[in-house]
Order: C-alpha cells, then sequence, then structure tokens
C-alpha cells in the first residue's frame, strides 16, 4: 500500500519552546485520518506542516515522497483552514476561477469552475460579489475552491466548526466521493463524534506529542471519550 | 565562560583606550590646520569602519542562520547589528561636531556622511521591525531577510550616493592633513582606536546576545504556562 | 505552470479587486494631488526652476503615494485566511511576490501618470515632447519600487503597525532608486538627452535586477514561517 504522508520524527520549535515533540506518523494512501486534541495541543500546526504553511525544524515530511513545500505536493493537496479563503470583492465565479488558475487547468479552467459552481448550489449568484453572501454560502464556496482540484490529500482544520446544515451534509458528500476515489484525508477536530464517525484511523495528540496512533475501533465509536482516558495525563476531554 | 570572555575583552579595551587617550591628547601635536578638534577623527572613523563591518558581520551570521535553523546565529547578528547601529550614530554625530567646530554648519551632504546616515536608517528599520515580532523564530527568519536586502542595498546606497555628489558637489568631509596622506603617527592611533573600539563593540555584543537568549528562554516558558 | 503564469494570474486577480474597490487607486491618485497642492506653497510655482526641483518632486510623490499602494498589497489577502489559502496551493512564494509586484507597478504608473499631468498643468512644465524617455525612466524605477513594496509588504503583513512599520523599512532601502529617478527625471524635463546620464540607468538596472534576484530567492523565507 502507497504511504501517502509521512511524518518521521519531527520537532517544530518558536523559539525555544517546542509546538510538536518527536512526532511520527504514517498514513496510508485512501485512509481517513482524525488527529485529535484539546486545543493547543498541536493539531493545527501538525496540519500547517502538512499544507507547507510552516516549516518544522527536525526530522522529516513527506507527501508522495515529496517535501510539503514542493509544487507538486501542494498541487495534490486541498487545505482547508479556519478560514474561508476566497475574496470578498470578487464573485463566486471569479474566485474559482482563480483558484482553478493557480492550481494549473489550463483550457479546462471554465468548465471546471462551472461544474463546481453548479456542485455546490451557486450557479444562480454565481456573479454576485462574496461579500454580499449569506455565511452558509461563503461556506459552500470555501469548500468548492478546496476540492476544486480533485486533491488527491485534502487537510482539513477542524472543517465541521461553524458549518451549517447543509454545508456539513455537502461536506459529508464530498468527503465519502473523495474516499471512493481513493483520496487520503487528515482532518483536525475536537469534535469525536463527527470525527471518529468517518475516520478510519485517529491520532491523538498532545502537549505537541502523539501519544495514540492506529486505526478507530468499534470501542472508540461506542465510547468516545476512550482515547483520551487511556492515553492523555489529564483523563477526560473538556 | 562568556562573561569571563566579556571581561577579558573589556579589560583589553580599557588599556588600549588608556594608552590611546594618553597619546591623543598628551603626545601627538595638534593637527596644523585644524588644531585641538582633529583629535575627533580618532573615534569618528574607526566608529565607521567598525559600523560598516558589524552589518556584513551581521550578514554572515543572517546566511548562517537561515541554512541552519541555529537562533543564536539570529541572536548574535541582531546584537551586532545594534552595536554597530550605536557605532555608526557616533560615525555621525562626530562628524557633525567637526563640521560645526571647522565650518559653522552642523550637518553637510557630504556623500559619506550622507550615505551612513542612509544605511544607519535601513538599520534602525531592522530593529524596529524586531521589536514589532514576538515569535522568535518569525522574527529570525525576517530579520535575516532584512539583513541581507539591507546589505545589498548600503553597496548600491554608497556607489549612488557618490555619483549624485559628483553631480552636486559640496563640502567634503576630509579631516587629513596635506593633500590626503596622514602623518604615520597619526595614522597608527587612529588604527590603534580602531582596534580599541572593535573590542568595545565586540564586548557589548555578546552581552546584548545573552540578552536576546534570555529572553528567547522567557518567550519559551511563557508560551508553555499558557498551554 | 510556470512562475509567470502564476505571478499574471495572480496581478489580474489584484487588479480585478482592484478595478472593483478602487480603494488604493483613489486614496493614492487623491493624496498625489494633494501633495502637488501643497508644494506649490513651498515653492514659486511657475518658475524656470521647477524644470530642476520638478523630478524630486515627483518621485517624492510617487515614493509617499506608492507605499499606500504597497500597504494594500498584501493586506488584502488577510481577510477570510487567504495568505493561507494561497501558500498552501501549487503558488509559488516567488510568483506571490512577483504577481503583487506587477498589480503594484500597474497601479503606480496610474497614479504616475495622473501625477505627471498634474504636474504639468500646475507647475507649467512642457513634458509631453519627452513622453518617450519619460516613459523608460518611469517604467525602470517603478518596477524598482514595486518589487521592494512587494517583498516588504509580504515582510510586514503580520507585524503590529503594519502602515508604520512598512514606510520606515522601505524608504532608506529605496534611495538609490529615488536618486537615479530623480537625475533622469530632471533631465528629461530639462529636454537632455538621457543618454548623457548612463550611470543612473545603470543603478536603476542593477537595482531591478538585484532586489528582483533577491525577491525571488527570499520569497518562502518571508512568507512562510
Amino acid at each position: 500500500m502507497t504511504r501517502a504522508i509521512e511524518l518521521n520524527q519531527v520537532w517544530k520549535f518558536y523559539g525555544d519552546y517546542a509546538a510538536l515533540r518527536d512526532c511520527s506518523l504514517t498514513i496510508q494512501q485512501g485512509s481517513s485520518c482524525a488527529l485529535l486534541g484539546r486545543n493547543g495541543a498541536g493539531k493545527t500546526t501538525l496540519l500547517r506542516i502538512l499544507a507547507g504553511l510552516t516549516h518544522f525544524q527536525r526530522g522529516a515530511v513527506t507527501l508522495f515522497g515529496e517535501k510539503p513545500r514542493a509544487e507538486s505536493a501542494r498541487r495534490n493537496s486541498g487545505f482547508l483552514g479556519h478560514g474561508i479563503g476566497v475574496y470578498e470583492d470578487l464573485s463566486a465565479r471569479e474566485n474559482l476561477h482563480f483558484f482553478a488558475s493557480i492550481t494549473g487547468h489550463g483550457s479546462k479552467i471554465k468548465a471546471l469552475t462551472e461544474t463546481w459552481l453548479e456542485r455546490v448550489g451557486l450557479a444562480r449568484v454565481a456573479t454576485m460579489p462574496v461579500r454580499q453572501f449569506s455565511r452558509g454560502m461563503r461556506q459552500r464556496l470555501a469548500l468548492a475552491r478546496t476540492f476544486i482540484h480533485s486533491p488527491k490529500i485534502l487537510l482539513l482544520d477542524e472543517p465541521f466548526t461553524s458549518l451549517d446544515d447543509r454545508a456539513i451534509a455537502m461536506l459529508s458528500e464530498l468527503l465519502t466521493e473523495a474516499r471512493q476515489r481513493g483520496a487520503t484525508i487528515v482532518l483536525s477536530t475536537h469534535q469525536l463524534r463527527e470525527a471518529l464517525a468517518i475516520a478510519s484511523h485517529v491520532a491523538l495528540v498532545e502537549n505537541g506529542r502523539l501519544r495514540y496512533t492506529g486505526e478507530r475501533t468499534q470501542e472508540m465509536l461506542d465510547d468516545p471519550g476512550l482515547l483520551y482516558r487511556l492515553h492523555t495525563q489529564l483523563g477526560t476531554p473538556e | 565562560m562568556r562573561e569571563k570572555l566579556v571581561m577579558l575583552l573589556a579589560g583589553l579595551a580599557a588599556i588600549l583606550l588608556a594608552y590611546n587617550l594618553h597619546h591623543m591628547f598628551l603626545v601627538l601635536p595638534n593637527e596644523v590646520s585644524q588644531d585641538f578638534i582633529f583629535r575627533i577623527i580618532f573615534f569618528h572613523v574607526p566608529a565607521g569602519i567598525v559600523g560598516m563591518i558589524g552589518f556584513f558581520v551581521a550578514l554572515i551570521f543572517s546566511v548562517w542562520y537561515l541554512a541552519g535553523g541555529d537562533l543564536r546565529y539570529d541572536s548574535v547578528a541582531a546584537s551586532i547589528v545594534e552595536v554597530s547601529v550605536v557605532f555608526s550614530i557616533v560615525n555621525l554625530v562626530t562628524g557633525s561636531i567637526w563640521a560645526r567646530v571647522i565650518w559653522g554648519i552642523w550637518w553637510t551632504w557630504d556623500y559619506r556622511l550622507t550615505s551612513q546616515l542612509v544605511c544607519v536608517l535601513i538599520f534602525v528599520g531592522y530593529v524596529m521591525m524586531r521589536r514589532a515580532i514576538d515569535e522568535p523564530t518569525q522574527r529570525a527568519r525576517l530579520s535575516a531577510a532584512l539583513t541581507i536586502f539591507g546589505c545589498f542595498d548600503s553597496v548600491v546606497v554608497w556607489k549612488s550616493i557618490e555619483w549624485f555628489r559628483n553631480n552636486h558637489p559640496g563640502p567634503v568631509l576630509s579631516i587629513r592633513t596635506g593633500g590626503g596622506n596622514m602623518d604615520p603617527d597619526y595614522e597608527r592611533t587612529l588604527w590603534l582606536n580602531f582596534l580599541a573600539l572593535l573590542i568595545i563593540g565586540a564586548a557589548l555584543a555578546l552581552v546584548r546576545s545573552r540578552q536576546e537568549s534570555m529572553e528567547r528562554e522567557i518567550d519559551s516558558l511563557r508560551r508553555a504556562a499558557h498551554v | 505552470m510556470n512562475l509567470f503564469t502564476q505571478a499574471f494570474a495572480v496581478a489580474r486577480k489584484d487588479l480585478a479587486i482592484e478595478l472593483r474597490t478602487k480603494e488604493s487607486l483613489n486614496a493614492a491618485g487623491s493624496f498625489a494631488v494633494v501633495i502637488l497642492v501643497i508644494f506649490s506653497f513651498a515653492f514659486e510655482s511657475f518658475s524656470d526652476e521647477m524644470k530642476e526641483f520638478g523630478g524630486g518632486l515627483l518621485w517624492l510623490v510617487f515614493a509617499f503615494a506608492g507605499a499606500l499602494v504597497f500597504n494594500r498589497g498584501f493586506a488584502r489577502e488577510l481577510p477570510n485566511e487567504c495568505l493561507d489559502t494561497l501558500l498552501a496551493s501549487p503558488l509559488s512564494g516567488a510568483a506571490l511576490i512577483i504577481g503583487k509586484a506587477f498589480a503594484n507597478f500597474a497601479m503606480l504608473l496610474v497614479v504616475e501618470l495622473v501625477s505627471i499631468f498634474t504636474f504639468g498643468i500646475f507647475y507649467n512644465v512642457n513634458w509631453l515632447s519627452e513622453a518617450g524617455s519619460l516613459t523608460v525612466v518611469f517604467a525602470l524605477a517603478t518596477w524598482g519600487v514595486s518589487i521592494l513594496g512587494a517583498i516588504f509588504g509580504a515582510l510586514t503583513v503580520n507585524l503590529r503597525l503594519r502602515e508604520l512599520m512598512l514606510p520606515v523599512i522601505i524608504y532608506p532601502l529605496m534611495v538609490p532608486i529615488l536618486i537615479a529617478a530623480i537625475e533622469l527625471t530632471n533631465e528629461v524635463l530639462n529636454h537632455r538627452p538621457i543618454g548623457g546620464q548612463m550611470q543612473w540607468i545603470r543603478v536603476l538596472v542593477a537595482s531591478d535586477i538585484g532586489f528582483t534576484g533577491l525577491a525571488w530567492m527570499l520569497a518562502d523565507t518571508i512568507l512562510v514561517n
């Protein structure tokens, strides 16, 4: 089985403070890994390293054998962070057109843009500036922006937070489709139930260390707090 | 170990300075055309040279930091820049005092003074930028980038301003005797004082870099406490 | 995708936003005209000496107005964490910086055009006959300040007091470009050929190449923490 993501003894420092300590993790292609942990544990830092947004000081990270900042690695990955990552003064169509163009789709940009506008239900408001969109419309545009280039790796930072029901349903559908086409998913969250429902693997982060990595089990589904009680120093999550 | 080195350097500098001051004020005669104020050259020129050398030594440490990621190099680079800014300001102020005494004006747009002023402004920007960044790794990275730009620009600045002044001649800050050559005894004193100022600069940079390291340690403790 | 294709995509996006909002152009353009008016109180507006000062006046105006343009450059990437989205995309750091520089260049040229027309009217200086030479000087110098504006716009985007830090850092670095631009502009306004001042052309070309090269090499260092 191909290793999609490999972290090997990774340390990340802010000055002398170690935000990530000796993290090693392998995620096989096609699996979906939930990064669990409390606020400040290091989940976002780890995800940002995978997305090429943050350097690390020790260890090695590869995405399909490439370093995170390599163009091919970023072409193969789709990132959805805390912000929606779209421009308020551009229309939905202009936003998608721009992001499709920088992900290198050449002559297919127009067709891809229209397909995704339709897909996320924004075709009728395609020419409206995003600043006039409702919150739910913005979220759906953000999803389109993330998935437009059919990335092989999806990096999602607390994706279910502040999504409305329609956007959650859309995201779940997109993630299911992505898994069916063999994409690898890493999502960080402290919403255990949603994460465990879609994840095939889990990684528990506490104080910058990976306390547990392994397959998601039925016991975890039945008792989401189990992982925390077994593997962290502070017991049950907040 | 570092404290012992600082004490040693301070001691050496003190001895050298004492000897130089004695020689400057009690041994050397006044210069023929400039009288007593000529002695300012023994601080003006060495301070300027120490400042300029410092910026390029900081460049080496900045590149070293970018290559290896060791924050100690950033601490050293930042300390050297700060000390070099101070020495460069000493160069400007002493030049200004000299111009006031000899020509009755506080400032002249002499190409060397002007270029030095622009370089000081570039690296004052560096110092201000560091104060505006809390996170040590980000601060190190951006400081290194600015040092690289600053040093490249300093070279272009010097040449540009020299050509500009050739087009628009004004008073030239030249405090040399006769036709541009300095008396050997004066020159020896100048270079000895350069050595003294260089040693003082090194000692100050060592003290400052220790402060930078401690600030970083405090920052990491603060981050650990907030988790 | 090659670097220039990506850079042009970024520039097109920025210019599309700017054409819609006109934030930078309105602010910088108005600022330039106001400064030209205020300077008329400092100098005797219709004297022949204006041709000797004109280059300095114009480039002061462009430098100050430029700061307004450069500040907006990366600031418009902050809402909705668009900067993170761009950095996580296949867009290279160098393409992002150079794309921003292209956008700065275009906007600054518009401000310069408005300014030179205003200057010619307010100060009775005939520059139309030298439009060709002025274009060369403006293009070379404007690229230099634009690339500096882009790289230091990126550097200062996440700093405290960004609007203050950018001018403090960037103006001393601009000195060689400004000196060369001022000297050449004065030559042109006095109807003298710029070929007689080749050293300034060399300064502009060397600065343009040097700063662009450094920006290309240090883009990722500055953009990615």
